[in-house]
């Protein structure tokens, strides 16, 4: 920010506040202003630790690389074998994380369940429930059970492919959703059983239970109304992770979902975005230890999420212990989320290509976040959905490129020793040596 | 399992000697109804999720207590527990019935999309929590915060409500005899017109219970919550 204002203003002398920038002094106005808070989506803005932060080590002397071009580097993962009698086997460990009819258009959610079964994956439902589009075109349907339960039924239960029990979510953990008026058209208003256009709030909590001895019992509910063939997730923002994952996997999770604090959301209080939970990098290594701990790392899948923006990312979150990964926000920029082609009518709308978040609003130039039916149409589903397998194959090819370069014959051989961090936050979150030691803080000595 | 013989086929399903799982499945076998229309179930002993996820027009008669989350999801089924009920009953029930002869334990009903509910005891907190639909007639008293955040349905009490009644209410409707702990937030009590007094008598008579529908009060959302506004906090 204070590059950008000198660069504006060069040699004017000028000097922005770090502590009170123009995003703040923005914040700050706008509150006297509106006496409101900020509500807005896609997940936090600041600089976080995260897998930026790390670095991979491929293979020199000591490590034998794989030829790219000849030599195999396996993707495939199978999740929820522990107790389902018919688990997930996808070609890929990089999911779509759910996304609720509502929050995105019924375009949106068909193009990303087009994307993820070209690729061989699984896409997710979220607090709007299930909708024809996507059960139509995803090969692997993973359907969430959210606190709203809004559109939960039996039958879609047993249409579904997996169920994630949805507990918090990575941009607001302990938070419930929010889906402004504008968005409540006839269509999401009778899968919610709420009247158009009024503001909708899911509740932050499950209403039937009180806390994981009762999530137990809720588990075994939905195991027996589904007679014990889906998979069962638990998904967790970002907080306690170490034992909110102990907890889900006590309670019979066959698959745990670690939302880091990255990642997106379609609407809600900018303060919660930004203030609450914890970074991915952080909590993935806690996850990780909670799974080994209990004798079920690998035997319980951990899906992380928050921020995953590409085949680097995934491979250093399958190298700290993930099973597989889920995308979110990067998933609607493959779609044409923040498109520059769009940048005039986003600053019409009072914002720019690259910084729109007023999902809210349900105004979004490029049909994603919206249920304006004129906008939404501007989406071509199939198209949409050739750019998001585009997206998820060119992941994993570069997840295999950086695996194959760390002599790896499976993504899921890579492994924390190769991995370095560069700052020592990340080190010590990411429990790898800072680069050019083996100083890991917080876990082992300070010599080189 | 044994099949009783007579003019309408029986089964009878011993969770004593058989597991909630042996018995869930045979529930949900398809076309279970034309094989055995009536079920009996003895022992259930607080057993959790007893006739969960019932799919087809069967009577269940649940003969003693059940945990939680019995007839979970109930869809066509018309289940009678001879007991009381534990928490969560007929939650997300979308048809049927569900009739609890004792008490329940908390959030009965809890998001139910259809069908009746009745419990001819008292039910806990959070009765009808999130009702999207359903109907719920409690021939005591309930809880607290009941049909919280409730969006569509009719909760009729016969007894007393506790603390913050209707918090938080969309469009469901509730009837109370009794006397009203407190209203939750944007929640007041309305006037009972004749569309209402049919409606409760309806709901009444359905339920089989034997009130007069000229005692009861109505309560519903005065709609102040429904757009997002800064004194809406508290």
């Amino acid at each position: 920010m204070n590059d950008d204002h000198q660069s504006a203003h060069p040699g004017n002398g000028l000097r922005e506040s770090a502590t009170f920038d123009r995003a703040t002094i923005h914040a700050i106005q706008r509150a006297a202003a509106t006496g409101v808070y900020d509500i807005r989506g896609w997940g936090a803005k600041r600089r976080l630790p995260h897998f930026d932060d790390l670095l991979l080590l491929g293979a020199s002397m000591s490590r034998y690389p794989l030829e790219g071009y000849r030599e195999r580097c396996d993707t495939d993962v199978v999740l929820g074998a522990r107790n389902a009698k018919h688990p997930l086997r996808l070609d890929i460990p990089v999911t779509i994380a759910g996304m609720s009819f509502g929050a995105l258009s019924a375009q949106a959610k068909e193009a990303l369940g087009r994307g993820a079964s070209e690729a061989g994956t699984s896409t997710t439902t979220g607090d709007g429930g299930m909708t024809r589009e996507e059960r139509g075109h995803s090969k692997h349907l993973v359907y969430q059970y959210l606190p709203s339960r809004y559109g939960m039924n039996p039958d879609d239960l047993r249409a579904a492919d997996a169920i994630e029990v949805v507990l918090g979510q990575g941009a607001k953990p302990g938070g419930g959703g929010m889906l402004l008026g504008q968005k409540i058209t006839e269509r999401v208003a009778g899968m919610r059983t709420l009247p158009v256009g009024i503001d909708q709030r899911s509740a932050c909590r499950h209403p039937d239970w009180t806390g994981p001895d009762d999530l137990a019992i809720k588990i075994r509910e939905l195991r027996e109304i589904t007679d014990w063939e889906k998979p069962v997730y638990v998904k967790v923002g970002a907080t306690r992770t170490y034992y909110d994952v102990k907890l889900a996997v006590h309670a019979g999770a066959d698959v745990v979902v670690v939302d880091g604090m990255q990642g997106g959301t379609a609407a809600t209080q900018d303060v919660f975005i930004e203030h609450v939970g914890i970074p991915t990098l952080a909590a993935l290594p806690q996850a990780v230890q909670a799974l080994q701990e209990l004798g079920v790392h690998r035997e319980v899948q951990l899906i992380v999420s928050g921020g995953i923006r590409g085949g680097a990312d995934m491979a250093k979150a399958l190298a700290l212990g993930a099973d597989a990964v889920a995308i979110g926000t990067a998933a609607l920029i493959a779609l044409g989320d923040n498109h520059p082609r769009y940048d005039a009518q986003y600053r019409e709308l009072g914002s720019a290509a690259g910084f729109y978040d007023d999902y809210q609003d349900g105004r979004d130039p490029a049909g994603i976040s919206t249920q304006d039916e004129e906008l939404a149409a501007r989406l071509d589903p199939v198209e949409g959905g050739r750019r998001i397998a585009n997206f998820l194959r060119v992941m994993t090819m570069e997840a295999q490129a950086l695996a194959r370069a760390c002599g790896k014959a499976h993504l899921h051989h890579l492994e924390p020793e190769d991995l370095v961090a560069l700052t020592i936050e990340s080190a010590a979150m990411a429990r790898v040596p800072l680069a050019g030691t083996n100083w890991i803080p917080g876990m082992t000595g300070s010599g080189l | 399992m044994e099949a009783l013989t007579g003019a309408v086929p029986t089964e009878v399903h011993d969770l004593a000697a058989a597991s909630v799982r042996d018995l869930n499945q045979a529930l949900h076998t398809p076309g279970v109804a034309k094989r055995a229309a009536h079920w009996r179930v003895l022992n259930p002993r607080g057993a959790h999720s007893v006739a969960c996820g019932l799919n087809e027009e069967l009577t269940v008669a649940v003969e003693g207590h059940v945990g939680y989350y019995c007839a979970g999801m109930n869809q066509l089924a018309a289940v009678t527990v001879h007991g009381n009920a534990g928490v969560g009953v007929a939650e997300n029930m979308m048809s049927g019935s569900v009739r609890v002869r004792g008490n329940a334990s908390q959030s009965a009903g809890a998001t139910a999309h259809g069908g009746l509910l009745v419990i001819e005891g008292d039910a806990a907190a959070r009765c009808g929590i999130s009702m999207k639909g359903v109907d719920i007639v409690v021939g005591g008293s309930v809880g607290h915060m009941s049909a919280f955040m409730g969006q569509a349905g009719r909760l009729v009490v016969c007894g007393d409500a506790g603390d913050a009644l209707g918090d938080s209410l969309y469009e469901a409707r509730i009837y109370v005899r009794g006397r009203v702990k407190s209203l939750g937030a944007d929640c007041v009590e309305k006037p009972v017109r004749d569309e209402h007094l049919a409606e409760l008598t309806g709901l009444l008579a359905a339920a089989g219970v034997d009130a007069d529908p000229a005692s009861f009060r109505r309560y519903g959302s005065a709609r102040r919550l429904y757009h997002f506004q800064a004194d809406n906090a508290y």
